[in-house]
């Protein structure tokens, strides 16, 4: 593995409501190597956006409250940063896209406000207008929008779901950024236009050599768009891997329900799914917090949280039945 | 046929905007088998939900007939008889919204019961608690008001006010779509249990081909407000005709090189839904299609049954196999 452009280490973060302290985020490990694509996969709640945020430094706070942990931006600690540098870091660095392209654009603004700001703010010194509006409309162009001048003058309004999500694609890939994370860009999207957009997120970003984080609730989505796979469950990171190695070889009780619960297109019905719903972040099950869930649960579980360790090459697990000696099958 | 419970004649549902006419369902003909479950499938916009609306009454069809165990309902709503209403229902596709959040779980339950006269008020009670341990939610739940119930069950008491009226066919408007895999597994099996026990009917409305699969017994899929391909499911998913069938089958991410195996790999998505207020001549789908041929643009094709049961509104897929059939004559 290759030098890494992002580390999280036991990242933890709560939240202060009324009813007490939400304990959302227990300890993320993660690690995104340069150039690659790694894929976050949880279900709603688990805490797969909350991570992405304490990333960017956009953690509503209060009430969120990041306790403890580090996120390594090559080797700067982007939690101890100064707000100037993580501006510095925001868009030029790393960039994001939202899931949801109609929230995500001003609706009093055009496209072309909107992109040439990033560009105006992500640049490291003063830039000439007639080059800044050169860049948005090539932007504009490399996600495939066509007309990228009219485009340009257009407000979001006048265009489709597709094509806002596409301008917002052009606006997180304009100023170049070296890490890209996108959120659930394409959950909103029908899976006709879903195709085209993660086609061209690939193109763009291997043209680019831009590393990506790409959340999704979707296993089918992630295996189409990342090299690594993590799998989140209620704060935690349950599982690490290599995608063939994930796909091929689930471990974490978690992960196999959740490939269970899918669908298949071969047909022959749907398994059980996993019993219960996500804990309850006011008073999180003590240990592995999938334990409540989990058939395979043992006594261990409810006690000590399990860490997140290497089993086989490239696969990490944070689960008691695996890695006493990597008794892997 | 004698046992077909639900037969959608014709169907046109126009609404009239000051930016022109919507055609959102447009000549839709299909027929729902005693027993069966018919999967409509489709992107947003393609009108699936508008039939639904249409067939259980919140929307007057523009033209068309709808019959319901033999008789016509296309009339308004109000002149409806109760027992024909009674006997249909419906889920929404968002638990969030279509229970209302200032009544509790009883009398959200009892509602369907008061109107249709079933029972008196002890009766009643007893039959929500069956209700409800039908649906596998505790008893207690009687008292609690929506929002203190998780996405999944608000789901469960959808499905259980639907059942009170013991009707003979429910329509699903995308029953799962806004909760994840894990809880959509569990609330399909249920609904398939249902099913065998009760003798439902569905009209399953879902744009997830994977799920489609695993439930349907016919699948129709609608494109701009008509029907464009409808077959038994192993047919469809198996021996998919129209080209639009096969971009959306070849668009689905799928997890399972079993799956892959299956898609039809060489149709790329293009394009996006044109508007129903502008619809192309010709085929609606031509301006996306890859197999385009002559008349396309301008001649619109029907309906054509190309095997038995196998129904193609294509001009390049209907044409060779009529064709066969008129040189045997």
């Amino acid at each position: 593995m290759g030098k890494s452009v992002l580390q999280i280490r036991d990242l933890h973060v709560e939240f202060k409501v009324y009813e007490g302290q939400l304990m959302v985020l227990n300890g993320v490990n993660m690690n995104v190597p340069a150039g690659a694509r790694v894929g976050l996969v949880g279900e709603a709640g688990c805490g797969k956006t909350t991570t992405m945020r304490c990333v960017l430094g956009i953690l509503q706070s209060p009430p969120g409250r990041i306790s403890e942990g580090t996120i390594l931006f090559h080797d700067r600690d982007v939690l101890k940063m100064s707000q100037a540098n993580l501006q510095r870091i925001r868009g030029g660095g790393i960039s994001m896209i939202f899931q949801d392209p109609v929230a995500a654009l001003n609706p009093v603004f055009t496209v072309g406000d909107q992109l040439t700001a990033v560009i105006r703010y992500a640049a490291a010194k003063k830039m000439d207008k007639k080059e800044i509006r050169r860049r948005a409309i090539k932007a504009l162009g490399d996600v495939q929008l066509p007309d990228p001048d009219r485009m340009f003058s257009s407000y979001p309004v006048q265009l489709s779901g597709g094509m806002r999500q596409r301008v917002c694609i052009a606006m997180a890939l304009a100023t170049e950024p070296e890490l890209m994370i996108a959120d659930e860009p394409t959950t909103a999207l029908d899976v006709t236009i879903q195709a085209q957009m993660l086609r061209l997120l690939n193109e763009l970003v291997e043209q680019r050599a831009t590393s990506v984080i790409f959340i999704t609730h979707s296993l089918g989505v992630v295996k189409e768009m990342a090299d690594w796979v993590y799998v989140m469950y209620a704060g935690n990171i349950v599982e690490g891997a290599k995608k063939e190695i994930l796909f091929a070889n689930p471990l974490h009780p978690y992960t196999v329900g959740l490939m269970g619960a899918l669908p298949k297109l071969t047909g022959g019905g749907i398994a059980e799914g996993i019993a219960g719903r996500i804990p309850d972040y006011l008073n999180p099950p003590t240990g592995c917090r999938f334990n409540p869930r989990c058939r395979r649960a043992m006594e261990m579980c409810s006690g000590e949280r399990p860490e997140f360790r290497e089993v086989e090459p490239d696969h990490h697990v944070a689960c008691y039945l695996y890695g006493r000696d990597a008794d892997v099958q | 046929m004698s046992n077909d419970l639900l037969v959608v004649e014709n169907l046109k549902k126009h609404f009239v905007t000051s930016r022109g006419t919507v055609r959102a369902v447009d000549d839709v003909s299909f027929a729902a088998k005693e027993g069966e479950t018919l999967g409509l499938v489709g992107e947003s916009g393609s009108g699936k939900s508008t039939v639904a609306y249409t067939i259980i009454g919140l929307h007057a069809p523009t033209a068309g007939t709808i019959t319901f165990a033999g008789k016509d309902m296309s009339t308004a709503v109000q002149k409806r008889p109760r027992a024909l209403k009674r006997a249909l229902q419906i889920v929404f596709q968002d638990p969030g919204t279509s229970l209302n959040p200032r009544r509790t779980i009883e009398q959200i339950l009892s509602l369907p019961l008061k109107v249709h006269g079933i029972g008196s008020r002890r009766a009643r009670r007893k039959t929500v608690v069956e209700l409800l341990r039908q649906v596998e939610l505790p008893p207690e739940y009687l008292f609690k008001s929506p929002h203190m119930l998780g996405g999944g069950e608000r789901q469960m008491v959808a499905i259980a006010r639907a059942l009170a009226t013991n009707p003979s066919l429910i329509i699903l408007d995308e029953p799962t779509s806004a909760l994840d895999v894990s809880i959509q597994a569990k609330i399909i099996n249920m609904l398939c249990g249902f099913q065998d026990e009760m003798n439902l009917t569905y009209l399953f409305i879902t744009h997830d081909l994977s799920l489609m699969r695993n439930v349907a017994s016919r699948v129709a899929i609608m494109y701009l407000g008509k029907v464009y391909e409808l077959a038994p499911t192993d047919e469809f998913f198996e021996r998919p005709m129209q080209p639009y069938t096969k971009m959306l089958l070849s668009s689905i991410p799928v997890v399972l090189p079993e799956e892959e195996a299956i898609k039809p790999s060489r149709i790329v998505s293009e394009g996006e839904i044109p508007s129903p207020v502008n619809v192309p001549p010709g085929c609606g789908f031509h301006t996306r299609c890859a197999e385009m041929g002559e008349g396309c643009d301008s001649d619109e094709p029907h309906l054509v049954e190309v095997k038995p049961g196998h129904f193609v509104r294509c001009h390049q897929c209907a044409e060779p196999v009529t064709a066969e059939i008129a040189g045997k004559e």
